[in-house]
């Protein structure tokens, strides 16, 4: 076994050599010391744990994709007349950034390939960002001691958002043309500064000859340059406060319960770098992304309808579709509220609520423990029920990104579908609020009810006086220690205005407010069952069935025994961790 | 947790790497842990996806090599698609991800499935480390005497104030202005368009008269200066500006105009350009005289004077009086009388 056996002399010459690096590079930087605290470090394992390396991973695709496609691209709005190899637009004027990126397509072999890579790899980035924070907030994560973590997800997102749209812009074809017009627009929106704004960021008027050399100097140094550097903070602090882990027999809030780095998860993670690399590709391969040679060079005068923009801005674009068309002139000045709020305002406040959700959470609980160990989702209803109003809120906001879509596959009236969106933007998350909640207050009801009676095992036993009895079971070991890991609710105190000397408490209303939103945090709560209870309520369901029924002549008997509550201990799977590592140590 | 005992508790000790398994954990051996033959068969899968992998990798630089970049071939459910791009991806997608099964399925299989605990140690340092801090920080203050000389502090406090303008002042020229210049919303006012600039067809520049142009129809048109403007600037700015289409309807059936006798016999000219965030609109419905933006489905009726009638756009699209020169041609009669495109600050 790797784990207990002491390190052996080996002779291998690969081994040697790279014994004779370590210690070139220790007596240089001590870095053995790291290794030997490291090596062996633990790591939780759930599927959950493996959507931040897809994010990991497909950056790292894209860094290398898109080093190669800088080899062949010209970030150059200068005209010239192309003479590829696609027939079609033989002979059209267009920008030479969009020509260049013709003959990646189709003149660089392998070129299309990397183009699709790059495209999906940077799709696949921020869903899984997304998919992550959902995560991250559900299992609340992002608890002390790791708020700092999560605000660098925060602006990991933006930074996502900004590389895909940077990059969008950058082949100068007539569909994210189109996206930068808007942009134009969104910037002309901002009050005050607004016009001078879209001015300096095209050079002059839109379009200009300038854009898109810029873009590029933030697309391929500026945006990424700060996302490794947050990455790399981001996984530092993971790896100095250790990975979070969800509940399960063993693992506590001061433990880390896993595999070891070496070789598990090296072989695993380093692996799965490898399937996500192979997926992307195949992808690159086989589903077209992004055919830039339909849509044709970029024309401020032309547009092609249907126009929709990647997944990620989608909900940017239906926000803008939704809104009223407000507009006001106050002293001469003109504020487009049609375009300011919902391209500004909203994304604005929804970020920023975003990045201050931990502390609000935590000041409004006054819940200041450090959490290593991942709440279910039920557990904290109130949490659970805002994240499902935000996704709900986003999801309209996104369907609403494709009201035409939808009119034209439905057959339905765009005047219809806009009002049924901008009615349900208002209705629908409240309302998907109260139900989760609700929903996870049900969830924790049964949690208690399986502690105290066991589960519902579906057998119905007859007793000899006739009465029927379903047979609880008593939950296994993981069941139970996943339920039993509920944490206690931090209480407060209530305040009073005036302590018992009669100080006026000057603090009384915030006080008060932070009290009240404590109890509708967790207020409803269903407390966990003592481990009195439990033994209390298992021994009378077992104990009533035991005096009543002759046991030995029902094969039902052993379970109903059971049903005393313990550790159960299947025929089936004698040993427990400690013991199998006693046992079995050649299998490798 | 206090039915979950401690591993230390039942005996085992730590082990020297810093964690030790965790006990009572119901584990089940794998099939790979207790017949060796399994653990061989299990070797031998591992290898064979290597293998697989290094042959699709000579298979990429076959297909890079042999396959002719033009070629096409059809593929059911995907279509006609490019060869060799399809060949490379699916080599060396699938190459990559038979590597990383492969490892995976060597650590799911023949590498330790038991999981072990390691300790946290909570965050906070301890008050030793933080006092020595404290120390330090105290030191250092009044080594430098940072509190004790003020003339020191409020000069430095200053010239860190200063320092980033410098920084902000070389990104004015992000847009040089040379004195003279217009400013945003002057720019904006303005386009290419006269009294007396011929209207022309903007895709093949034809000069257009009213005869053709049928009633319920649309043309997409620029002005007559714009090639020459182009060429002379190098860029697309006036083309952005100075796009108009041309409806026209019978003269009984506009209700209102933004001028009196702006069309020329039912011919309509209006901006292309959409007011909500400026995306250039062709979408039009004859029988309503509705134009629809395609990005955002603003609503114009223009039938009446280009009003708003659905949609996030709060500004009618702008009109353009036209006419007729001496040859019959479609001429402008003026500029734009109002800003075209996306509102903006400066405008009321």
């Amino acid at each position: 076994m790797s784990i207990t056996a002491p390190a052996q002399a080996s002779t291998s010459p690969v081994e040697k050599a790279g014994g004779a690096t370590a210690t070139f590079v220790d007596s240089r930087l001590g870095s053995n010391r790291f290794l030997a605290r490291n090596l062996g470090k633990v790591f939780p394992d759930h599927w959950s744990f493996m959507l931040g390396e897809i994010i990991l991973y497909s950056f790292i695709v894209i860094l290398l994709t898109g080093t190669y496609l800088t080899l062949f691209y010209k970030p150059s709005m200068v005209e010239v007349i192309y003479n590829g190899s696609y027939v079609p637009l033989k002979g059209v004027q267009m920008s030479e950034a969009y020509a260049s990126t013709l003959d990646i397509t189709f003149d660089v072999r392998g070129g299309l390939l990397i183009r699709q890579m790059h495209h999906w790899a940077a799709l696949i980035f921020v869903a899984a960002m997304a998919v992550h924070a959902f995560r991250v907030f559900f299992t609340g994560a992002y608890r002390k001691p790791r708020e700092f973590n999560w605000l660098i997800g925060v602006a990991l997102l933006t930074m996502a958002l900004a590389a895909g749209f940077t990059g969008y812009s950058l082949p100068d074809d007539l569909l994210s043309g189109t996206g930068l017009q808007i942009i134009r627009g969104i910037l002309q929106s901002i009050p005050v500064v607004g016009t001078w704004a879209a001015f300096f960021v095209f050079g002059g008027e839109y379009p200009g000859t300038d854009v898109i050399s810029r873009l590029y100097s933030a697309h391929i140094l500026l945006v990424p340059g700060l996302i490794l550097a947050l990455v790399t903070v981001h996984l530092m602090m993971v790896w100095t406060q250790k990975h979070t882990q969800f509940p399960g027999p063993g693992r506590t809030n001061d433990n880390v319960v896993g595999y070891p780095l070496m070789p598990v998860y090296m072989a695993k993670a380093g692996g799965f770098f490898f399937v996500v690399f192979g997926i992307i590709a195949l992808m690159g391969g086989l589903a077209t992304i992004n055919p830039i040679w339909i849509f044709g060079p970029y024309t401020p005068d032309q547009v092609t309808a249907g126009t929709q923009p990647d997944w990620y801005i989608g909900w940017l674009d239906g926000a803008l579709r939704l809104m009223p068309n407000w507009e006001s002139v106050l002293l001469g000045f003109t504020i487009s509220w049609n375009v300011f709020i919902p391209s500004v305002v909203i994304p604005g406040i929804l970020f920023t609520g975003m990045a201050l959700y931990p502390f609000i959470e935590a000041w409004a609980t006054g819940d200041k423990r450090e959490h290593n160990l991942l709440d279910r989702p039920r557990n904290a209803p109130v949490r659970t029920g805002i994240g499902v109003m935000a996704i709900v809120f986003y999801g309209i906001l996104w369907i609403g990104g494709g009201n035409d879509i939808i009119a034209g596959a439905f057959n339905l009236s765009i005047n219809a579908i806009s009002w049924t969106l901008r009615i349900s933007l208002i209705v629908l998350p409240p309302i998907a609020f109260i139900v989760t909640k609700r929903i996870c207050l049900g969830l924790q009801r049964r949690d208690r009810e399986k502690l105290l009676h066991g589960y519902e095992s579906g057998r119905i036993l007859r007793l000899p006086h006739g009465e029927f009895v379903e047979v609880h079971e008593p939950l296994n070991v993981k069941d139970k220690a996943v339920i039993m890991a509920k944490v206690d609710v931090p209480v407060l105190a209530l305040p009073q205005k005036e302590d018992e000397d009669g100080v006026r408490n000057k603090w009384y209303r915030v006080d008060r407010l932070r009290w009240r939103l404590n109890r509708f945090f967790y207020g409803e709560n269903i407390p966990r069952p003592s481990d009195a209870e439990i033994e209390a309520a298992q021994h009378h369901v077992s104990h009533d069935a035991a005096l009543e029924a002759p046991l030995h002549d029902y094969e039902d008997a052993d379970q109903i025994r059971r049903g005393h509550g313990g550790v159960l201990h299947h025929p089936g799977m004698p040993q427990t961790n400690a013991e199998q590592l006693q046992t079995s140590g050649d299998h490798r | 947790m206090s039915d979950l005992a401690h591993p230390t508790e039942h005996g085992t000790s730590p082990a020297p790497l810093g964690h030790s398994p965790v006990a009572d954990i119901p584990h089940r051996p794998r099939v790979t842990d207790t017949d060796p033959k399994a653990a061989r068969r299990a070797e031998r899968q591992v290898a064979f996806m290597f293998v697989l992998a290094m042959l699709l990798f000579i298979a990429f630089v076959a297909s890079f090599v042999l396959i002719d970049p033009q070629a096409v071939v059809y593929i059911p459910v995907f279509g006609t698609v490019g060869a060799m791009n399809i060949a490379l991806g699916a080599c060396l997608g699938a190459g990559a991800f038979l590597i990383g099964a492969g490892a995976i399925q060597w650590a799911k299989k023949l590498m330790p499935d038991v999981e072990v605990v390691q300790e946290r140690h909570t965050m906070p340092s301890d008050p030793a480390a933080t006092a020595e801090a404290a120390a330090n920080y105290a030191r250092g203050r009044d080594e430098s005497g940072f509190a004790r000389y003020k003339l020191i502090r409020r000069t430095l406090i200053g010239a860190m104030a200063l320092f980033p303008i410098p920084i902000i002042v070389l990104l004015r020229d992000l847009w040089p202005t040379p004195p003279g210049s217009p400013s945003p919303d002057q720019i904006l006012s303005t386009t290419l368009w006269k009294k007396g600039e011929r209207i022309v067809t903007d895709a093949t520049y034809q000069p257009i008269r009213a005869a053709d142009i049928p009633v319920g129809g649309l043309v997409s048109a620029a002005p007559a200066d714009l090639m020459e403007v182009q060429e002379a600037e190098h860029n697309l700015n006036a083309r952005g500006k100075a796009a108009i289409i041309l409806v026209r309807m019978d003269p009984t059936e506009i209700r209102s105009q933004q001028g009196d006798g702006w069309d020329y016999q039912g011919i309509l000219a209006y901006s292309k350009i959409c007011t909500h965030v400026g995306c250039p609109i062709a979408l039009y419905e004859r029988r309503t005289h509705h134009l629809l933006c395609p990005c955002h489905q603003s609503t114009f009726d223009l039938a009446d004077s280009g009003h708003v009638v659905f949609g996030p756009a709060a500004r009618r699209m702008p009109q353009l009086p036209i006419g007729v020169d001496e040859e019959g041609f479609l001429m402008a009669m003026s500029d734009f009388q109002e800003p075209i495109g996306p509102s903006f600050w400066e405008r009321s």
